[in-house]
């Protein structure tokens, strides 16, 4: 028999990145001149990918080992905190907020990376994207700052001892890879499953730190000019069950998809 | 200054998305007045001269096997060189799974700007602005890059590829690749199917299907129109089907040219991952199912009655034709 030797002084350290997005279900408008997001009567939420994958996974990984701590962090101004409770409430076990309203996802990044230096971690999860302005960015961003691997778009990740074993999507597929800590990883689907905050865990998170953070010095390389939404669709030619030829002949004369 | 393309390939092939991201970055070229230059990661198989079609004028290869598999980290400081070397001041991706990877690391690299998900060519008649989709499709965001060095990623099927003649000059780089942090011990490719983010044509089943034992008709649909076949969210959380197939919001995102829905209701976060095909045909028999909105062409009738008989008339068109 093989005996594990388990590093009796590291307790892992992971940051799971947080971030305030419309509730999906949200009507999508602008104003000021197409310039910014109409939040009249916007709901917020956590961003699923973070919330019901990393985060999750996260708190699955502090249950097997308790000496693991995590901390959350997120970019954004004051509106973020209801959000960062929440996630506090599943299971975060101190928070810090980065104090500004950019968009621009290297300026966030540097925010992220900022942190994570002075924290010290040996895991950093983000979501797969930011379901608003569906970046897919900043992990990778983030990883580069602090020259640590990425895996982006993780479905499975395990952890032994040191060694993760991540499960990804490529193309047509998936591959399965090893790395040792610290790396930042992207998750999706798969990572975990969603969970809802119980009532302790809601009491808890009123008392857990929430440290407020202004931001480093760093650069804005891009901004949002406008916004459009889409042409509305001409509306739906429908076509008789009994006729399906019609159809075949649509699709492939007028659409020219077949 | 030119506009470098990242030519991303797999098992020896370069990928369908990267001949539009090659397609599209000549076109930057054009429209900046510089050449388009393309860089091949790992050992292809493939003609590299013949990348000329698309515009380009020169390749340049790194044909090292641990480039096989992307690893960011690898990946961004030979792209970021070679970058710095062809004195690229755009450099495009597809925003594929290689571009999600990598892209935003070489622009934290270089601190060059980026946009990702871009879904028409930038207008520079002002400055460099890129149109990209955002809320996951339902709106566009129009962005301005602000320093010197660009990076745009660019969305699957949003940019037609085009062919012309052309030989482009393919030229071996001399760059040492280090040892790559992470191994890969296992590669699952879905073998024999399309790939869902690449196909032309998705043909998609939800709950209306009933059950796994019914998808027979759903798959000879899909065969005769060499699709991908993908599902709704309960059809993958119930093992219908699996999870990989999985559209929407919180599944694989698409965007085909075709994408067919069969017994889906049309549930927005459903809507977010397939709201960018450009054709979408829907066969429900609930004449209210709120798909029916977001529809070009549909049919308000019984799935297994109707999508036989589509399959027959297609198999008949495809004779005649
Ligand atoms: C936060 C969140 C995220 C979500 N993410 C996703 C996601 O990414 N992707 C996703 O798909 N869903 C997602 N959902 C779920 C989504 O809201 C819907 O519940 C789901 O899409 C419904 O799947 P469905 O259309 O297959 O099933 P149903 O809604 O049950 O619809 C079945 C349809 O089949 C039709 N039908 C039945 N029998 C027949 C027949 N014989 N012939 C023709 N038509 C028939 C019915 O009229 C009905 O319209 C998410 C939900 C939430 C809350
Ligand atoms: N403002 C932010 N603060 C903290 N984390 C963020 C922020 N924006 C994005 N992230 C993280 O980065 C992931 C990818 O976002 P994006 O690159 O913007 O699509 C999200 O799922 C979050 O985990």
């Amino acid at each position: 028999m093989q005996l594990t030797i388990v590093n009796k002084n590291f307790s892992m350290k992971i940051l799971v990145c947080i971030s305030k997005t419309p509730d999906t279900t949200s009507k999508i408008a602008f104003t000021d001149g197409n310039t910014k997001f109409d939040e009249n009567g916007v709901q917020w939420i956590i961003n699923p990918y973070d919330e019901w994958y990393s985060l999750v996974r996260a708190i699955e990984l502090k249950e097997k080992d308790p000496s693991a701590t995590i901390h959350l962090v997120t970019v954004g101004g004051a509106d973020c905190d209801p959000i960062i409770r929440k996630a506090l409430a599943l299971g975060g076990d101190e928070a810090f907020r980065v104090n500004t309203d950019s968009t621009d996802s290297f300026y966030i990044a540097a925010q992220i990376a900022e942190v994570a230096k002075k924290g010290g971690y040996d895991l950093i999860f983000t979501g797969k994207e930011a379901i608003d302005y569906n970046g897919s960015s900043i992990g990778g961003m983030v990883a580069e700052l602090l020259d640590m691997p990425y895996v982006s778009l993780a479905t499975l990740f395990d952890l032994n001892g040191n060694t993760a074993t991540i499960t990804r999507e490529i193309e047509g597929g998936e591959e399965v890879a090893e790395v040792s800590l610290p790396v930042v990883v992207s998750c999706q689907k798969g990572v975990a499953e969603q969970r809802i905050p119980n009532m302790r865990g809601i009491m808890a998170a009123r008392t857990k730190p929430l440290q407020v953070v202004e931001p480093a010095a760093a650069d804005t390389l891009t901004s949002i000019v406008s916004f459009e939404l889409p042409p509305a669709k001409a509306g739906v030619k429908l076509v008789s069950p009994d006729n399906v030829a019609e159809l075949v002949r649509l699709l492939h004369e007028e659409a020219k998809a077949i | 200054m030119s506009v470098l393309i990242l030519a991303d390939q797999s098992e020896g092939h370069i990928k369908k998305a990267s001949f539009e991201a090659l397609t599209y970055g000549a076109a930057i070229a054009k429209q900046t007045g510089t050449t388009a230059e393309a860089l091949v990661l790992g050992t292809v198989n493939d003609d590299l001269s013949a990348l000329g079609k698309y515009g380009i004028s020169k390749v340049h290869q790194l044909a090292s096997e641990t480039l096989n598999h992307v690893d960011a980290q690898l990946y961004a400081k030979l792209i970021a060189e070679a970058a710095t070397a062809t004195g690229a001041t755009v450099i495009v991706f597809s925003h594929n799974q290689t571009g999600k990877a990598v892209a935003s690391r070489v622009a934290a690299r270089l601190k060059a700007g980026i946009v990702t998900g871009a879904c028409a060519l930038p207008d520079t008649s002002n400055g460099f602005v890129v149109r990209k989709t955002v809320f996951s499709g339902k709106a566009f965001a129009n962005v301005r890059i602000n320093s010197d060095v660009k990076i745009v990623s660019l969305n699957p099927n949003s940019y037609h590829t085009t062919a012309g003649e052309g030989t482009a000059e393919v030229l071996q780089m001399n760059i040492a690749v280090d040892t790559s942090r992470i191994k890969v011990t296992a590669v699952n490719k879905v073998s024999g199917e399309v790939p869902l983010t690449e196909a032309d044509i998705v043909v998609s089943g939800g709950r209306g299907l009933k059950g796994p034992e019914n998808w027979g008709v759903l798959l000879d649909l899909a065969k005769e129109l060499h699709a991908a076949t993908a599902c709704s969210r309960p059809v993958g959380d119930a093992h219908w089907r699996p999870h990989h197939e999985h559209v929407g919001q919180t599944g694989v995102q698409v965007a085909p040219n075709l994408y067919i829905a069969l017994g889906i209701s049309g549930a927005i976060q459903h809507l977010a991952g397939v709201n960018r095909s450009k054709i979408i045909v829907v066969i429900n028999k609930d004449p209210e199912a709120p798909f029916f909105k977001a529809a070009d062409y549909g049919i308000v009738g019984d799935l297994f009655e109707v999508v036989p008989k589509l399959t027959e008339e297609i198999r008949k068109m495809k004779a005649a034709s």
